[in-house]
C-alpha cells in the first residue's frame, strides 16, 4: 500500500562539517583577494583557470575518484558539501565543474587505462575543462535523433556535423560527445550512437559563440569538419551509447546546483525585509525557507543513496523537477515580497540587480540538463505508467 | 507487545533528553518489527474498503483492542507510568503506517497525549485519549488550586476519547494535566473527513492529576511535536494517494487506452510523485531530528515547522491531482479516495497551519539575519 519512493534522512557525517569550515575559509580568502564577488552572480566570467587550479590543489576536484587517477577517495557527501558551498558563494567553478560532475565519472567507467592515467589527474588538478556534446540543431531532448556522424577510417574515426548549446565549448579542452556510427535499427531507434572523447584542439573543429539572453556567452555551436578521433578515444560500446547514459543521470540531476544557482536572492530578501518583517513578508519568507530546506534534504538523501551504491534515477529526477521549478519561481516570489519594503533599505540596488539577473535566467532552469517534460516522463516510467 | 520487543532504556537518558522525552534512535530492524505489527493490525481491522462500507462504528472497538493489546497507543509512555516504553523513532514509524491507512481512531492523539503526560510524570490511563490545545491561539489556564479554565477548538476525537491531556499555563509556567472528558463541556464538530473535532470548554474544572511541566519544556514544544506527528501522517496518506492514483491510471481505459498512457496524465502523476516525495523527505527528516535531539532547539524548529508547511502544501497539490486522475468516481462516498484526501487536508489545521508556521519561521529567520541563514540550512 505504499509508493516506492525513498528519501532517507541522511545526515552529513562530522568529517563533512570540518571540510565545510575549510571550504568556507578558502572561499572567504578568494573573495577577499578579489577573485569573485559573492553578491554578483552572472557578472564576470565563471571560467577561471587560476582559481580552478587552486581548487584542485585543495583536493576538491575528483574527490570521490580513486587515488591512482589523482582522485581523493572521499565520499559523495563530502563532494556534496564542496558543491553547495561553492554554489551558494557564487564561486566561478564552471571551468572544472562539468568534468568533475559528469565527464570524469564517464571516463572512469569507459576510458582505456592509459587515457584515464593521462586525463583524470589533470582534471583533478583543475587543469581541464570539459564540454558535453549531445544536442544538435535538429535534436535536443530527443537525444537519439542525433545526426552528427563518425565514420570509420584507418586508426580512428572522422567526425562531421555539429553540436549545439555546448556550455563552455569556447574554453573547453575536451568534449564527451555522442556521434552516429550506425543508423538506428527498426527494433531499436536508440541504436547506432557512440560516445567519443574529442580533443577540442583537433583540426577541423570550429566553435561559434551563441550569446544568451542574459548577455552571457554561456553556450556555443561546435562544427566538425572531418575532425579525426583515434580509436582509443571511443568510450564504451560502439553503437551502444544508449546503454551507458542512465547511471550518470542521478549524479547530474540531483545535485544542489540544480536549485542554488540564484540562491543569493534569499539572503538579499532577508536583508531587505529587516529583522521585523510584516506578516506578509514573514509568511512568504517562511514558506521559501521550508521549501528550500525540503529540497536540500531530498538532495542530500539522493547523495547518500549514491554513496551507498544505489541508482536513484527516479528520486534524482524528482529532485531536479521540484528544484528547478522552485528556483524558476524564486525571483517572482522575492519580487512580490520585496515590493513593500522600506524605500531606504540599504541593499536595494543589489537586490534589484540580482532580481533582474535571476528573472532573465529563470526560463533556462527547467530546460538545461533534461527538461521538465523529459524528467516527468522518467518519473512516470518509474511509477510504472510507461 | 512492544515492551517485550524493547524495554526501557538500558542507560539513563541525559537531563535534556529526559525533558523532551528524547532517546537514541533504534535500529532499522527493531523499527521494522514494530511497523510490521502495526501494519498487520491495520490491514486486518482497519481496511479502508471495509471501514468505508461500514454502516456504523462497530469496527472501532476490535481495532482499538488489538492496538492496545500490542501496546501501541501508550508506546511513548515509559513502562513505569503504565506504557510500553518505545522510542520516539518507533512511534513515528507506527504513525507513518497509520497515515498510509488514514486511520480514523485516536491512535496518534493517544500517543501524543501519553508523551505529554509522561513529560510531567503523570501516569497514563489505558484508554483512548486526545490532547489540548491543538490550535496555536487557544489557551487553557490553570489556577493555583489546579482548576482549569479556557477553551480549545478543533480537539481531534474529543467525543470518542475518555481522557484529555492538557497543556495549561499560569502566568509564568506550564502544567500538564489529565482530564476526564466527562468533566468538560464538548461542542459538536467534525473535520473535513468527518472525524470528531470538538470545541472543549474547561469551566474551572478539576483535573484528575496535574504536575508542572519540566524545566526546558517550552511553549512551542507541544506544537512542534504535534506538527511533526501530523506531517508524518500526511506523508503516509500521500503515499497511499499516489499508489491508488497510479493503479487507477493503469486500469481505467478511455479513448481505447489506459489513461496512464496519456502524457497529460503522466505529467500530473509525476507531479503527485514529486509532492509525495517532498512530504516523505521533510517529514522523515523532522521525525529523525526529534528522535535524536537533545532539546527543542533551532534545528528542531526549522525541521518541524518546515515539515508542517511543506507537507500541508503537498497535501493541497496532491489532493487536487489525485481527484483529477480519478474523475467522478473519486468524488463519491463509495470510493475510498476521500478517506485519504480529506484527512490530509484536515490535518493541515492541527498544531498550527502552514500559514501559522510560515510566519513563525519567517520571523525567526529574519531575526537571525541574512548572514546566518545559509549556515542554519546547511547545518541540517
Amino acid at each position: 500500500m505504499s509508493a516506492d519512493l525513498h528519501f532517507d534522512p541522511i545526515r552529513l557525517p562530522p568529517e563533512c562539517e570540518a571540510l565545510r569550515a575549510q571550504v568556507r575559509a578558502f572561499l572567504a580568502e578568494e573573495i577577499a583577494a578579489g577573485t569573485f564577488d559573492p553578491h554578483e552572480p552572472g557578472r564576470g566570467d565563471s571560467h577561471n583557470r587560476a582559481f580552478s587550479r587552486r581548487v584542485g590543489a585543495k583536493g576538491w576536484i575528483g574527490m570521490t575518484w580513486p587515488k591512482r587517477y589523482g582522485g581523493h577517495e572521499r565520499s559523495q557527501l563530502e563532494r556534496y558539501v564542496v558543491t553547495e558551498e561553492f554554489r551558494v558563494a557564487n564561486a566561478p567553478a564552471q571551468l572544472h565543474f562539468i568534468a568533475d560532475r559528469q565527464s570524469g565519472p564517464i571516463l572512469l567507467k569507459y576510458a582505456p587505462e592509459h587515457i584515464k592515467h593521462d586525463i583524470l589527474p589533470r582534471i583533478c588538478r583543475g587543469e581541464l575543462c570539459f564540454v558535453i556534446g549531445m544536442s544538435e540543431p535538429g535534436s535536443g531532448s530527443d537525444l537519439f535523433a542525433a545526426k552528427a556522424k563518425a565514420t570509420k577510417v584507418g586508426g580512428g574515426w572522422r567526425i562531421n556535423g555539429s553540436k549545439i548549446w555546448t556550455t563552455s565549448a569556447h574554453v573547453a579542452d575536451y568534449m564527451l560527445g555522442l556521434f552516429r556510427t550506425s543508423p538506428p535499427t527498426r527494433e531499436n531507434r536508440r541504436h547506432g550512437l557512440t560516445q567519443f572523447l574529442v580533443d577540442m584542439k583537433t583540426k577541423g573543429i570550429t566553435v561559434n559563440p551563441i550569446y544568451q539572453m542574459t548577455g552571457q556567452r554561456g553556450f556555443n555551436e561546435v562544427v566538425f569538419d572531418d575532425a579525426f578521433v583515434p580509436d582509443d578515444h571511443v568510450m564504451g560500446e560502439i553503437d551502444g551509447a544508449w546503454k551507458q547514459a542512465t547511471s550518470e543521470l542521478a549524479y547530474e540531476r540531483s545535485g544542489p546546483e540544480r536549485f542554488l544557482e540564484t540562491f543569493s536572492l534569499l539572503p538579499e530578501l532577508i536583508r531587505a525585509l529587516g529583522p521585523e518583517p510584516d506578516l506578509r513578508g514573514a509568511e512568504g519568507l517562511g514558506r521559501l525557507v521550508a521549501q528550500l530546506h525540503t529540497l536540500r534534504r531530498m538532495s542530500v538523501a539522493v547523495a547518500g543513496m549514491l554513496q551507498a551504491g544505489q541508482e536513484p534515477t527516479v528520486e534524482g529526477s524528482i529532485v531536479k523537477d521540484l528544484g528547478t521549478i522552485w528556483e524558476q519561481k524564486l525571483p517572482e516570489r522575492v519580487r512580490g515580497l520585496a515590493a513593500f519594503t522600506a524605500p531606504e533599505i540599504t541593499n536595494r540596488t543589489t537586490l534589484e540587480r540580482q532580481l533582474a539577473f535571476a528573472t532573465v535566467l529563470a526560463p533556462k532552469l527547467t530546460i538545461q540538463g533534461g527538461t521538465t517534460e523529459i524528467l516527468r516522463g522518467i518519473i512516470a516510467r518509474g511509477l510504472g505508467l510507461r | 507487545m512492544m515492551s517485550r520487543i524493547r524495554g526501557l532504556d538500558e542507560s539513563p537518558p541525559s537531563e535534556a533528553a529526559r525533558i523532551a522525552g528524547l532517546r537514541a534512535v533504534v535500529t532499522d530492524g527493531e523499527i521494522h518489527i514494530v511497523t510490521e505489527a502495526a501494519a498487520r493490525i491495520f490491514a486486518d481491522l482497519a481496511d479502508p474498503q471495509t471501514v468505508n462500507k461500514a454502516k456504523d462504528d462497530g469496527w472501532k472497538a476490535p481495532l482499538w483492542n488489538a492496538l492496545s493489546a500490542a501496546g501501541l497507543p501508550l508506546a511513548w509512555v515509559p513502562e513505569a507510568l503504565g506504557g510500553s516504553g518505545a522510542t520516539l523513532a518507533e512511534g513515528f514509524a507506527i504513525l507513518a503506517v497509520a497515515g498510509r491507512f488514514a486511520l480514523a481512531v485516536p491512535l496518534a492523539e493517544t500517543l501524543a497525549a501519553g508523551w505529554l503526560l509522561a513529560r510531567a510524570g503523570v501516569p497514563a490511563p489505558a484508554a483512548p485519549m486526545t490532547l489540548a490545545p491543538v490550535r496555536p491561539h487557544d489557551r487553557i489556564l490553570i489556577e493555583a488550586d489546579g482548576r482549569l479554565s479556557g477553551r480549545a477548538t478543533g480537539v481531534p476525537f474529543a467525543q470518542d476519547a475518555a481522557y484529555i491531556a492538557v497543556l495549561a499555563e499560569d502566568r509564568d509556567r506550564q502544567s500538564i494535566a489529565l482530564v476526564d472528558v466527562k468533566d468538560c463541556r464538548l461542542g459538536a464538530g467534525r473535520n473535513l473527513a468527518g472525524d470528531a473535532a470538538n470545541v472543549v470548554t474547561f469551566d474551572r474544572m478539576r483535573p484528575l492529576h496535574y504536575a508542572p511541566a519540566p524545566e526546558g519544556f517550552e511553549p512551542l514544544s507541544l506544537p512542534l511535536m504535534g506538527a511533526t506527528i501530523r506531517s508524518i501522517e500526511t506523508a503516509g496518506a500521500l503515499e497511499t494517494i499516489l499508489s491508488l492514483s497510479v493503479a487507477y491510471a493503469n486500469e481505467r481505459v478511455a479513448f481505447e487506452r489506459p489513461i496512464g498512457k496519456f502524457q497529460a496524465v503522466q505529467q500530473n502523476l509525476a507531479r503527485l510523485a514529486g509532492e509525495t516525495a517532498a512530504a516523505l523527505a521533510v517529514a522523515g527528516s523532522a521525525a529523525d531530528t526529534l528522535a535524536q535531539a537533545a532539546a527543542f532547539d533551532e534545528a528542531v524548529f526549522l525541521e518541524a515547522a518546515s515539515a508542517k508547511i511543506r507537507t500541508a502544501e503537498a497535501a493541497a497539490e496532491s489532493v487536487a491531482i489525485a481527484h483529477q486522475v480519478f474523475g467522478a468516481i473519486g468524488f463519491t462516498q463509495e470510493h475510498i479516495l476521500h478517506r485519504f484526501t480529506l484527512r490530509a487536508l484536515s490535518w493541515r489545521d492541527d498544531f498550527g497551519s502552514e500559514s501559522y508556521w510560515a510566519v513563525e519561521l519567517g520571523k525567526r529567520i529574519a531575526r537571525r539575519g541574512a548572514d546566518d541563514f545559509w549556515p542554519l540550512v546547511a547545518s541540517r
